[in-house]
């Protein structure tokens, strides 16, 4: 059986292009596009999609990445035809349905953060950074600041911000981590002056540990004329517990297909609404929707909010990912939301006890975890060389996805590990069994680690070969 | 507890192995002051009452015969495209960062970044970024690296007849970095682009195929204009329409040098804008500068064949502030869709397609044009959009006809063009011979009373 869908290839005459269309801007041979029959297609695809490790078959421990279930009511909510019929330029008030969903969505999003308005427009967090960015220069340059050119950024901070911030147009410093997890305090007064913008921090911060001078890092930043950035990739560590708005930061982002239970969907697609104190309100992207006092729903534009950083899309948004996440939010609600953090940290702190117990070494053993934790395979790769990137690829073996490795990349040879608050006690069980396993064969037979993983499609790939000889698109 | 499968006792269980009493507990290096005590959200529902109410909401959007379009348009979507797109395998699967538990996503992809290739005839296409828009901003920020501009003198052409909305994306996202936008006029009788008088400094010329009028462009002419002044051809392109007109790598002499657009014609459904995803096409010489993810297939160490993610040292998670873009997500699920969507209908049946809306849409300006009062402002040749100038205010016969169950178009004057008459109109598969005759009829009945 053929594993190519260009090898499923029907004949068919030629199509006739139609007559009134100039030649000259006609295709010159016809498209070369297989032609399969559909129940090929059928099977293909099916086939290809049991090749793949997803939350509905596998347990997946990812820093960073909350892979948490992503219920499969606010999948059949956003497809509702209603929804998923409704053009775009529809009139406002033939769209009531959904412009409602938003404006709640805008609301809830608020009271979440603890931030004063919500634009949920931006495609994904790194749209919802780049309009965050976007945003605390618009500000500055509304007050006639025009010299702050530099934003601060942890050394662990996720990638996505230094390079949102290099597409904002500013220069990005790196803050060092202590080590114990906290920022360099010294470091950062050195570096505050009229020349800074503002800092970019994730709390808890990349290293699965809460940055506990956080109120005294904002008075400081804020002393200095800057604005305080909140990366949103860990919201769901605190979510119903801490509001980033009460913690001094003025402007965010959240993942809405992470901590609102959108899924991955294989690379996306995400959303990175946007949330600001008072003071940034008039910077926010474009569209929002705005609800007269009789109730009637509408978005706002350019006339009514004329200093803002305009569009990011061509319309609203990901409204799809919108709908999930609204939906999400409503099955919780305020009861709900606070068991997500609680059971999430529960999880996250009950594994690293488990883990160091059957001998792992934690990156920060003093601290408690957030909803995620580092280990650190040092000691493994001093003993038998075996290395992160060997113990991942083992795990796979068993079943279950590999954790986040070499990231960040302060901490040797670490593994972060985020279970999720979906996951059961069973489960946690169950890896912490295999990760025991797993040291006592990394210890006893190393090749057995360094050749996985033995069991899946494919083994470790070459991708030395992939970029040298690249070949992105099947010949003709 | 909804989604959270832990019982009294694992609970206390868990609580004892970590050395906590309490789930508060775990919070204690979070000083008290910063622990919220209540927000402002409402009582959880259950599925069965979030449903009924959701439904309510979906239906109180009034269902409406589409025959607007301008960068959005209603296809038809055969059922085994989100029934597989959908499967938790693929809907629930992460980016495949591990190729060896990935290969499902990565061959797709591939398949997809090869389908691309062939309706663009270039020779690369990437794993797609968040939509069309925000995708020709990352190809002009692509065409400034190739070019190598550096300090001001940072420019890109801009038709003036690209969909406006692109446009405001192009303002919002390349202002940021000080790159000029220099708008190149259209005909305003033609509709269509004027040679441009200079080049400028600008690093390339975006060439729309169709304009936002509907109206195709000389685009042999547009892309040698660009190659004879140094610039780079960005080819602005509607997927579904390529099926049928000139692919961007065979325009003018040499051919476009990227090719970029709104995938959504390709099995994504309208959803009120998105999630979409945007696609980009480009020479091999110029793949390092692509941004966003590539899948490129390989051998493992058995020499079985396989895919994995490639070049990703042009992106944020290695190269941090030094990437080709902060772009991280690609539209993964809507790849999937879109994938199948095109195999699906295969080469021959995305050309019948095409054909389909074409001919459909000739048929509806001709019924349309012999209403009394209506007229064309533009005559040349079109995919499946065109302008009617209406006898009255467009927005207002748009409005009035929403009473009869159509979404009439896109008045241009939303869009600060046109005249306050012109009337966007588009017509796809969907749309049959009693649809079209209908909005006839609903048309003119309601400039009789208007």
């Amino acid at each position: 059986m053929s594993d190519s869908i260009f090898d499923h290839d029907h004949h068919f005459p030629a199509v006739e292009l139609p007559s009134d269309i100039p030649a000259e801007l006609l295709r010159k041979a016809p498209l070369n596009l297989p032609n399969p029959a559909e129940l090929e297609v059928l099977r293909h695809y099916t086939r290809l999609s049991q090749k793949n490790f997803s939350i509905d078959t596998q347990f997946y421990p990812l820093g960073s990445c909350t892979m948490k279930y992503n219920p499969r009511i606010a999948h059949t909510m956003a497809s509702l035809p209603g929804f998923a019929r409704l053009h775009p330029d529809t009139p406002a008030p033939a769209m009531q349905g959904l412009l409602q969903v938003l404006w709640e969505l805008q609301e809830w999003l608020a009271a979440v953060t603890g931030m004063a308005a919500v634009s949920l427009t931006p495609a994904a967090g790194a749209q919802g950074e780049l309009a965050g960015v976007a945003m605390i220069r618009a500000y500055h340059a509304a007050r006639g600041d025009h010299e702050r050119r530099k934003m601060l950024i942890p050394a662990a901070a996720h990638g996505t911000n230094p390079a949102s911030a290099q597409m904002a147009g500013f220069a990005v410093v790196e803050i060092p981590n202590l080590v114990d997890g906290d920022l360099d305090m010294a470091f950062l007064d050195q570096h505050l002056g009229p020349d800074v913008a503002g800092i970019m921090l994730t709390n808890p911060s990349t290293l699965g540990v809460f940055e506990r001078r956080i109120a005294d890092i904002a008075a400081r930043v804020h002393g200095a004329g800057g604005l305080l950035y909140y990366d949103g990739a860990n919201l769901n560590a605190i979510l119903g517990r801490v509001q980033p708005g009460q913690m001094g930061f003025d402007v965010m982002h959240l993942n809405l297909h992470k901590t609102f239970a959108t899924p991955h969907g294989g690379g996306g697609p995400g959303a990175g609404a946007v949330a600001v104190q008072e003071r940034l309100r008039p910077f926010l992207p474009l569209p929002m929707v705005t609800r007269s006092e009789e109730g009637a729903l509408r978005w706002l534009d350019e006339g009514d909010l004329p200093q803002s950083i305009g569009r990011l899309s061509a319309h609203g948004g990901n409204v799809g990912v919108l709908l999930r996440a609204h939906a999400y939010l409503r099955r919780l609600g305020r009861v709900g939301v606070g068991r997500v953090s609680a059971y999430a940290a529960l999880n996250a702190n009950y594994l690293l006890k488990e883990l160091q117990r059957v001998g792992y070494q934690a990156a920060f053993p003093e601290r408690r975890a957030s909803h995620e934790f580092i280990l650190t395979v040092s000691d493994l790769q001093k003993a038998t060389g075996i290395r992160a990137l060997d113990v991942a690829k083992r795990l796979l073996d068993f079943g279950i996805h590999a954790p986040t490795i070499y990231f960040p990349q302060l901490v040797p040879e670490c593994l972060l590990i985020e279970p999720t608050e979906t996951e059961s006690k069973a489960t946690l069980d169950r890896f912490v069994a295999v990760m025991a396993q797993i040291r006592q064969e990394a210890l006893a037979q190393p090749e057995l680690l360094r050749e996985a993983p033995h069991h899946l499609p494919v083994g470790r790939l070459d991708e030395a070969l992939a970029a040298r000889h690249l070949d992105v698109a099947a010949a003709q | 507890m909804p989604y959270i499968p832990h019982d009294g006792l694992e609970t206390a269980a868990m609580l004892a192995a970590v050395g906590v009493d309490s789930l508060d507990q775990l919070f204690d290096e979070i000083p008290p002051n910063l622990q919220v005590q209540d927000m402002a959200l409402p009582e959880g529902l259950s599925e069965m009452a979030l449903r009924r109410e959701l439904e309510g909401r979906a239906l109180s959007n009034a269902p409406l015969r589409c025959f607007a379009g301008g960068g959005a348009y209603a296809h038809h979507i055969p059922a085994i495209v989100w029934e597989i797109a959908g499967r938790g395998e693929f809907y629930s699967a992460y980016t495949p960062y591990q190729p060896e538990a990935s290969q499902g996503t990565l061959q797709v992809v591939y398949e997809y970044q090869s389908f691309i290739t062939r309706l663009t005839g270039l020779e690369v296409s990437n794993a797609s970024l968040y939509d069309g828009a925000s995708g020709l901003a990352e190809a002009c920020l692509m065409a400034l690296r190739i070019q190598g501009g550096q300090g001001d003198d940072k420019s890109i052409l801009v038709p003036e007849n690209l969909l406006p909305g692109w446009r405001r994306v192009l303002d919002s996202i390349l202002g940021l970095q000080q790159i000029r936008l220099v708008t190149v006029p259209y005909d305003r009788v033609a509709g269509t682009l004027v040679l441009p008088a200079e080049a400028g400094d600008a690093a390339a010329l975006i060439i729309p195929q169709s304009n936002a009028l509907g109206l195709l462009e000389s685009v042999d002419v547009l892309t040698d204009w660009a190659h004879g002044h140094g610039l780079l051809a960005i080819a602005v392109v509607n997927p579904l329409a390529l099926a049928l007109l000139k692919a961007p790598g065979d325009w003018g002499t040499q051919g476009a040098d990227m090719a970029v657009g709104e995938g959504q014609p390709l099995g994504i459904p309208l959803t009120g804008g998105g999630p979409y995803f945007g696609f980009l096409a480009c020479r091999k010489a110029h793949v390092r500068q692509l941004p966003g993810r590539l899948v490129a297939k390989t051998v493992d160490g058995q020499g079985r064949a396989g895919f994995c993610l490639t070049l990703q040292a042009r992106e944020q998670h290695i190269r941090r502030g030094k990437a080709t873009s902060n772009i991280c997500t690609n539209q993964g699920l809507m790849v999937t869709a879109a994938t199948i969507h095109m195999a699906t209908l295969g080469g021959h049946g995305l050309q019948r397609t095409a054909v389909l809306c074409h001919e459909r849409a000739v048929r509806l300006r001709e019924l349309l044009t012999v209403v009394p009062g209506v007229r064309l402002p533009y005559g040349g040749p079109f995919f499946h959009e065109f302008v009617l100038r209406l006898p009255h205010a467009a927005v207002a016969v748009r409005d009035a006809l929403l009473g009869h169950g159509l979404l009439a178009g896109l008045p241009l004057s939303d869009w600060g063009m046109g005249e306050a008459g012109d009337l966007l109109v588009c017509a796809t598969e969907l749309l049959d011979e009693a649809d079209l005759l209908a909005y006839r009829d609903a048309l003119t009945s309601v400039l009789e009373t208007l």
